[in-house]
């Protein structure tokens, strides 16, 4: 049997032929059809879908209300990923309109943009700086993904939740999180510094993936309520081997929950290339298997971004349940600043992707639109640089804490014997201080 | 006055603490339609409806995990772990997650989650069904872990559980499901959630134990007289935080003290207490604290069982040797 036929028969699960869309327009052809290079549409390929849709109808069980609202068989055409990802802004920063996925966006928004991912680099600079310089333990760059961050974060309402892992700087510029709050995080001096509510904004999370089980709890719970709030979830590829990816994804799915996963792809999990961690045809093709869409985009461009996260937004707003989104990007920075990926990034990929850059390409298309004046470049620069110096003053060797807050926020209502433990600290705190003074 | 089997007490506090408070909802798997393998929540999805007890899939580390985003929506969730080895799924986002939110958050998110756990042995069931893994839960900072002894004390328990603003792990001795005894409700109130209690009072030797094994104590304490021994058993209630006040009382009045638990011995609760014991009442003990407990070997068998876990024989054995001193 040829490689081919195995991989078709195995990745339909039976003998009757997958249908995919055919990105040139063409009637849907087999996948076996098409690994063979024979692009001979079916007779009638709609017969076989009716027939389908017809079987899963009769398979339909008899479920408790809440299920029955949510539970409908998709249509798989609308699953699966298109053949090229979304593409809305050339390399070239020309703009190619896509019907699937209007672009709403005015001049002023554009600028918007703009801003937002010129404080983005600015800030992951001044991270990576920090670092550099001891003021932080640790920093994880998001330098190549702005735009992916940036343009999906832009796409959702004040009042959506927001679910990042840990690199979701350019999202965090978005939703106006103070950054000096968000370093304290790799700073340690406490583990997050911004209240959860108060910013729709989850603590960023270290472990991989366990956040997404989180966002399909709150999306049902907002669903359950009626409150027609979107939340996004965004996650690494590598995250996509861990169960909870699974389950999130799973849950969301099974209860119609109003959540867009958003997977960055930057090709590297630390070490390891995204082709260890699947072997589905693309991450987006997951989505089949929740019965949700996948949909597959170029995750240097910030219009795609924009726009197709803004289409499954608010078709989860509006009951249509969760969607999987790919963003193809690349991750330009080490894993974390304790990473050296010259042990492991071959230097040619790292320059092609450089070329890609979103925000040259951003720019481009800006200055074809003539919005990008020397009063924006300017406007925005000052406001970058009194940002980043603002956050550097406020975190350079500030105080580390009260040792003793190790206790105050483990319990709403505490044990007694915490304060055994508490007056055990103090006396070793005043005995080390006593000593510091007679040394002085 | 009325009687209530344990399973049928934690069920009315289900029931009565979603009627008092619109934000507590219950989910796991078979909760819903089939009311629960041990029928716990048996009727609340027709009193309740679908959106308040919903079964889910086949997954604990997310119900764990949705009951997390839940409580971050300000509701009060109460998901089930079907059985305690089935929680192992669910251990990260116990440990990392629901018990370190609060803290990492600097105090801004409470999860008031309490979550249930069937747990203990003495069931002729296969294997995993039948764990003690209380440990794993006291060991992790930022849980409270309670466990009923009685039928009141299963309704009692699970509705200040529910109402704590910390999350909660809510252990219940599955043997004792089907244990019948007096319940009148309301229950007082007056009795806090930490707090262990004395079930028997007695001046020789200590029995302290919790949740399974507390009958197993109070039956000891009975045969024991017999044998000329005047037995107290304390009931813990609480595993963490543990009632030191109550714990110390009792060593000061008997200076022997045997510690009960199906668990194995090693790091079990017994160690803990036991240290804690020696540490602040060590000149109170006329004898060291023992522990009659599981062994240090995987749960056995079904037909093993009886051989395995403490019973009245064994506590009674473990008394006499701390009498003996």
């Amino acid at each position: 049997m040829a490689f081919e036929d195995r991989v078709s028969i195995n990745r339909s699960g039976s003998k009757l032929p997958v249908l995919v869309h055919d990105s040139t327009g063409q009637e849907p052809v087999t996948v076996a059809a098409k690994r063979r290079g024979t692009l001979k549409p079916l007779d009638d390929p709609s017969a076989i879908v009716k027939d389908r849709s017809e079987r899963m109808e009769k398979k339909k069980p008899k479920l408790p209300a809440v299920l029955d609202k949510v539970w409908k068989v998709p249509h798989p055409m609308d699953l699966l990923p298109s053949e090229e990802p979304i593409q809305l802004l050339t390399p070239d920063g020309e703009l190619q309109e896509n019907k699937d996925y209007p672009l709403d966006l005015s001049d002023e928004d554009f600028r918007s943009l703009y801003r937002y991912l010129i404080l983005t680099r600015r800030i992951d600079k001044e991270g990576i700086n920090l670092q550099r310089q001891g003021q932080l333990g640790i920093y994880t760059s998001c330098l190549g993904q702005e735009g992916a961050q940036v343009g999906s974060a832009y796409a959702l309402g004040r009042e959506d939740w927001i679910f990042p892992s840990y690199r979701e700087h350019g999202v965090a510029r978005v939703r106006e999180v103070d950054p000096v709050r968000l370093f304290h995080h790799s700073r340690g001096t406490w583990i997050s510094d911004h209240d959860p509510r108060e910013w729709r904004f989850a603590p960023q999370t270290v472990p991989i993936a366990t956040h997404l089980v989180h966002a399909a709890g709150l999306a049902m719970a907002a669903k359950f309520d009626g409150d027609p709030i979107v939340v996004i979830a965004y996650f690494g590829d590598g995250a996509n081997s861990e169960g909870d990816a699974h389950e999130g994804m799973n849950f969301a799915s099974i209860f119609g929950a109003p959540l867009i996963f958003f997977c960055q792809n930057n090709g590297w999990a630390l070490s390891v290339p995204v082709e260890r961690q699947i072997s589905a045809p693309t991450i987006a093709h997951r989505g089949i298997s929740y019965g949700m869409p996948g949909v597959r985009i170029d995750g240097n461009d910030v219009l795609a971004s924009y726009a197709v996260t803004k289409k499954l937004v608010e078709r989860a707003r509006n009951g249509g349940g969760p969607a999987l989104i790919e963003a193809l990007t690349y991750r330009m920075e080490a894993h974390s600043t304790a990473d050296d990926p010259t042990r492991y990034v071959p230097q040619e990929e790292h320059d092609q992707w450089a070329s890609q850059d979103p925000i040259s390409r951003f720019e481009t298309f800006m200055k074809d639109r003539e919005l990008l004046n020397s009063e924006l470049v300017d406007g925005v620069e000052k406001e970058a640089l009194e940002m980043s110096t603002r956050v550097r003053n406020e975190l350079y060797d500030a105080p580390h804490g009260d040792p003793l807050e190790v206790f105050d926020h483990v319990y709403v209502d505490p044990p007694r014997h915490f304060e055994r433990q508490r007056e055990q600290l103090r006396g070793e705190i005043e005995r080390l201080r006593a000593t510091d003074g007679e040394e002085d | 006055m009325p009687t209530f089997t344990m399973a049928e007490a934690l069920n009315r506090a289900l029931r009565d603490e979603m009627e008092s408070d619109d934000r507590v909802v219950v989910f796991g798997e078979d909760v819903g339609v089939l009311g629960g393998v041990f029928r716990v929540t048996d009727g609340l999805q027709s009193k309740f409806g679908p959106e308040r007890c919903f079964d889910t899939p086949l997954a604990e580390s997310a119900i764990i995990g949705a009951a997390i985003g839940f409580a971050l929506y300000d509701y009060r969730p109460v998901p089930e772990m079907q059985f305690d080895a089935f929680a192992y799924p669910a251990f990260e986002q116990i440990v990392s997650h629901m018990a370190k939110y609060h803290n990492r958050t600097r105090g801004a998110i409470r999860l008031p989650i309490t979550v249930r756990v069937p747990y203990g042995g003495g069931i002729g069931s296969v294997e995993l069904h039948c764990e003690s893994p209380e440990t794993y839960w006291v060991h992790t900072a930022g849980l409270k872990v309670v466990t009923p002894g009685t039928t009141e004390d299963a309704y009692r328990l699970l509705r200040q559980a529910i109402r704590s603003d910390d999350p909660v792990v809510f252990l219940e001795p599955k043997r004792r499901y089907w244990m019948r005894e007096e319940l009148e409700i309301p229950v007082s109130d007056h009795l806090p959630m930490d707090r262990a209690l004395v079930r028997r009072e007695g001046s020789d030797v200590t029995l302290l134990a919790y949740g399974p094994m507390v009958k197993t104590a109070l039956e000891a304490a009975q045969v024991g007289l017999d044998m000329g021994w005047d037995i107290e058993v304390v009931d813990l209630r609480s595993l963490n935080p543990l009632d030191e006040d109550t714990i110390l009382g009792s060593i000061q009045k008997t200076g022997r003290c045997v510690v009960v638990h199906e668990a194995s011995m090693t790091l079990g609760m017994g160690a803990e207490i036991s240290a804690r014991i020696t540490e602040l009442a060590f000149y109170h003990l006329e004898a060291p604290v023992l522990r009659a407990t599981g062994f240090d070997t995987p749960y056995p068998p079904a037909k093993l069982e009886d051989y395995w876990l403490p019973d009245v024989d064994r506590i009674l054995d473990f008394v006499e040797r701390a009498s003996a001193y």
